[in-house]
């Protein structure tokens, strides 16, 4: 009896102290809201915005409704964390690597870049990008064009942009390069299993991805053009750019800064996963004949990545989470459009702002579940 | 004399390869240094291409004929071992030497020799590198923000008197030692409080009241960092408990709580803290600007700290918790005097590493319309007297966070050198 008092009592004095917080809080609200004439509720996501957006990558101007600005403003976060992990994985691979050199210059230089990076706040990074390095950049009549191109200016960079023609028949032809890819390599597997003989899968699966795509050019009819961003005058002092695609340098300083303070916590999530490797298993695979490739291949990169991806994969989270900086140098992202613009416009704090953190909470929580579903497929099983 | 083999360095002929490597190495670097601090190419008279890439084809033939194996010298064997194993880490050794050559002259110019600290305007600034007569004349805004001038004494003395007391932990009196975690944990944070509210805030003994909207500087990024410091440890560590009790009420609230604000923005939470929070308080209940920051950095933290401590009792042996047990003690009693004080010796690298991140986010403030000293820089960039000197004041401000990030991470590795205990 005594030890199930034991039990109950903490938990519901737990219980009632966070319902009577929540209680008071939205007893608080009624009332507040109340007072205010505000009415709780989400009908004005279908209202007319009547804003505008500078970069989007879905059509939108303020006819549309505020549902279709939120989608804006999560499809340019989205795009911000997809090109700022791309950038940080490359380079946090590199660096890691790096700091694992036997090259003692080489590996200071990648000790260095991590130490001094990530000691250093990243919306200062993003403002010394911003406001430092690309507000030095020369205005678009007086940029030199690099290889002929590309157009690096205080608008930001401007590159050619594909056109292509029958996109879909190049697109069903990468799929069928991939479902190839896979066959022949479960074929080649099974014919080492069976046989013991090799297929030389690495060449024949790019040849495979050169030649297929390649195809659809000579027969499909797919054609590939390039309109390149050509300079043109409006007024006396005002120039544009036309044709191309345009990169907004609000884009490129967030990416920037992104990618570089992230890849310094990659760099530390890869040294850490290789360096956790025992020399034991090298010398082990070494002793039954394996070569170097075959060792990094079939047994170090393995496990390594067992150590390495559950961090990394929080380090893309954080990227992410960080990305809503966006909203210091006025890039259009989710916590600029929604919770910026939008609510000063409708006033509707508690809605938006639990719009604007529940979908950051969903795709955080989301990643975790798969996060979790893939450390328990990988996990040694022991005993 | 050995027949010499240029494609194959071998100790036979150790002194010729030693000697030609090594000119043709000197040879590549004095090149590079030439071009680089006398703005002179003494290899002019060859196409522009070749020019560029001689000292590196110079260099890396000169690395590949002293990389002699055994060569029975001492540092060139070190020499050959550390940054000379091959000819790809050759060539990178190379391309790392001349970039450092390379950068010096821009970066000393731009730094010190053009720059200019003199004056009192922006006309003073002449030069081509950086202006640092800008941050010299807004260096009292940068640490002190708006606070009245002739009453900045006060934050100085606060400041004081709180490291001061933070010292009180030295003194080898056994008396007080007992009475030390408690000092730390309660009486420190309390006179804290009290030092900034009365001294810093005033409007009591006579002090002027000075509102929290004219802090700033590089003063307020120590009062915020210190405070969600204070705060965040002790919620993050009942938080880690809860998440591992045995009560599911508890567990389940604690998980639901870590894992909301693990899951957001800070800067949606310090949205939430300036636009939602106010509807949420009672109509007449008027909470500042500073505290609800305050309060919104440390829960967020505090999750994040809870988590790393979670980590330490996860890796503590299940004998620990048994042997206490079996010793009699209760819950608290077994945290507060086995589990704990091994838990969290485990996770002092994890928790500075919170703490770190910590002190980088509090730049965010900015949000709510708090400018620390990231804050401070921007409403100076704009300044129509001082245009165009926003690379300086970054710079400065990247300093100066560099040097309190770098030394609390050498501090923490210093701490778990300290209290590493061998099992």
């Amino acid at each position: 009896m005594n030890f199930k008092l034991n039990k109950i009592i903490p938990q519901l004095a737990t219980l009632l102290s966070v319902i009577l917080v929540f209680g008071f809080l939205t007893y608080n609200a009624q009332v507040n809201m109340d007072n205010r004439g505000i009415e709780f509720g989400f009908g004005f996501l279908t209202q007319e915005s009547s804003f505008d957006v500078q970069f989007s990558l879905i059509d939108y101007d303020g006819s549309h409704s505020y549902a279709r600005a939120y989608l804006v403003g999560l499809l340019n976060t989205l795009l911000v964390a997809f090109i700022g992990i791309i950038l940080s994985t490359i380079l946090g691979v590199i660096v890691g690597i790096a700091r694992l050199s036997p090259n003692y210059l080489i590996e200071r230089t990648a000790a260095w870049y991590v130490e001094f990076f990530r000691n250093i706040p990243l919306l200062l990074q993003i403002f010394f990008w911003y406001f430092a390095a690309l507000r030095a950049l020369p205005l678009p009549q007086d940029t030199e064009p690099m290889f002929g191109v590309f157009f690096l200016t205080i608008k930001g960079l401007f590159v050619p942009r594909f056109v292509w023609e029958n996109l879909d028949i190049f697109f069903y032809s990468i799929i069928a390069t991939i479902i190839s890819i896979i066959v022949i390599r479960n074929y080649a597997r099974k014919l080492q299993e069976n046989e013991g003989k090799q297929l030389p899968v690495f060449y024949i699966s790019i040849g495979l991805f050169v030649i297929l795509p390649l195809l659809t050019f000579l027969v499909g009819g797919v054609s590939l053009n390039f309109s390149i961003p050509e300079l043109e005058q409006m007024s006396n002092t005002s120039f544009k750019y036309k044709g191309g695609l345009g990169i907004p340098p609000e884009l490129i300083a967030l990416t920037l800064a992104l990618g570089l303070y992230t890849a310094t916590f990659i760099a530390e999530c890869v040294r850490a996963g290789i360096q956790g490797i025992s020399k034991g298993q090298k010398e082990a695979a070494a002793s039954i004949g394996l070569t170097p490739r075959q060792i990094l291949k079939l047994v170090v990169m393995p496990q390594a990545l067992r150590i390495i991806i559950p961090p990394t994969t929080n380090q893309y989270l954080n990227l992410t989470k960080n990305s809503s900086l966006a909203a210091a140098i006025a890039y259009p992202d989710l916590v600029l459009i929604f919770a910026g613009t939008a609510l000063m416009q409708t006033g509707r704090a508690i809605e938006i702002v639990s719009i604007t953190m529940l979908t950051y909470l969903s795709i955080s929580l989301s990643i975790s579940v798969l996060m979790n579903w893939y450390n328990k497929k990988i996990a040694i099983k022991e005993k | 004399m050995n027949k010499l083999n240029f494609l194959r360095p071998d100790i036979e002929n150790l002194n010729t390869y030693l000697y030609s490597g090594i000119f043709l190495i000197s040879i590549a670097i004095l090149d590079v240094s030439l071009s680089s601090f006398f703005n002179t190419n003494i290899t002019s008279f060859l196409p522009n291409f070749i020019s560029f890439l001689l000292p590196l084809i110079l260099g890396t033939i000169g690395l590949h004929f002293i990389r002699i194996e055994f060569s029975g010298i001492k540092k060139l064997d070190l020499l050959n071992k550390n940054i000379n194993t091959n000819t790809f880490n050759a060539v990178l050794t190379l391309l790392i030497i001349f970039a450092i050559i390379k950068s010096i002259p821009p970066f000393l110019s731009w730094f010190i020799i053009d720059a200019t600290i003199s004056g009192d305007t922006k006309e003073a600034c002449t030069g081509t590198g950086a202006c640092w007569t800008y941050i010299k004349i807004w260096l009292n805004r940068f640490i002190y923000g708006m606070y009245p001038n002739e009453l900045q004494w006060r934050i100085n003395l606060s400041f004081i008197a709180l490291i001061g007391l933070a010292f009180v932990g030295l003194i080898p009196s056994e008396k007080i030692k007992k009475f030390l975690t408690l000092y730390y944990v309660v009486i420190y944070p309390i006179i804290a409080f009290v030092l900034i509210y009365y001294l810093i805030s005033g409007g009591a003994f006579g002090l002027e009241w000075v509102e929290t909207g004219a802090w700033g500087g590089l003063s307020l990024t120590f009062i915020v960092s210190f405070f969600c410091l204070i705060f965040c440890f002790p919620v993050g560590m009942f938080l880690a408990l809860g998440r591992r009790s045995d009560l599911p009420t508890v567990r389940y609230i604690s998980v639901g709580f870590i894992e909301f604000w693990r899951g957001v923005p800070l800067i949606t939470v310090l949205f939430m803290s300036s636009v939602m929070f106010p509807m949420f308080l009672p109509e007449d209940f008027f909470m500042d600007k500073l505290v609800r920051v305050i309060i919104a950095i440390s829960l967020f933290e505090a999750a994040y700290v809870a988590e790393v401590i979670r980590g330490g009792l996860q890796a503590l042996p299940r004998g620990q918790y048994d042997a206490a047990k079996s010793l009699g003690m209760g819950y608290w009693k077994m945290h507060i005097f086995v589990i704990l004080p091994q838990a969290l010796k485990l996770v002092i690298p994890g928790i500075a590493n919170t703490f770190l991140a910590l002190v980088k986010d509090t730049p965010l403030i900015f949000v709510v319309g708090l400018l620390e000293i990231v804050g401070m820089l921007n409403l100076a960039k704009t300044n129509p007297k001082w245009l165009g000197y926003a690379m300086e004041g970054y710079v400065f401000a990247a300093i100066i966070f560099w040097i309190i990030c770098y030394a609390m991470s050498k501090y923490s590795y210093n701490l778990e050198i300290k209290y590493k205990t061998d099992r």
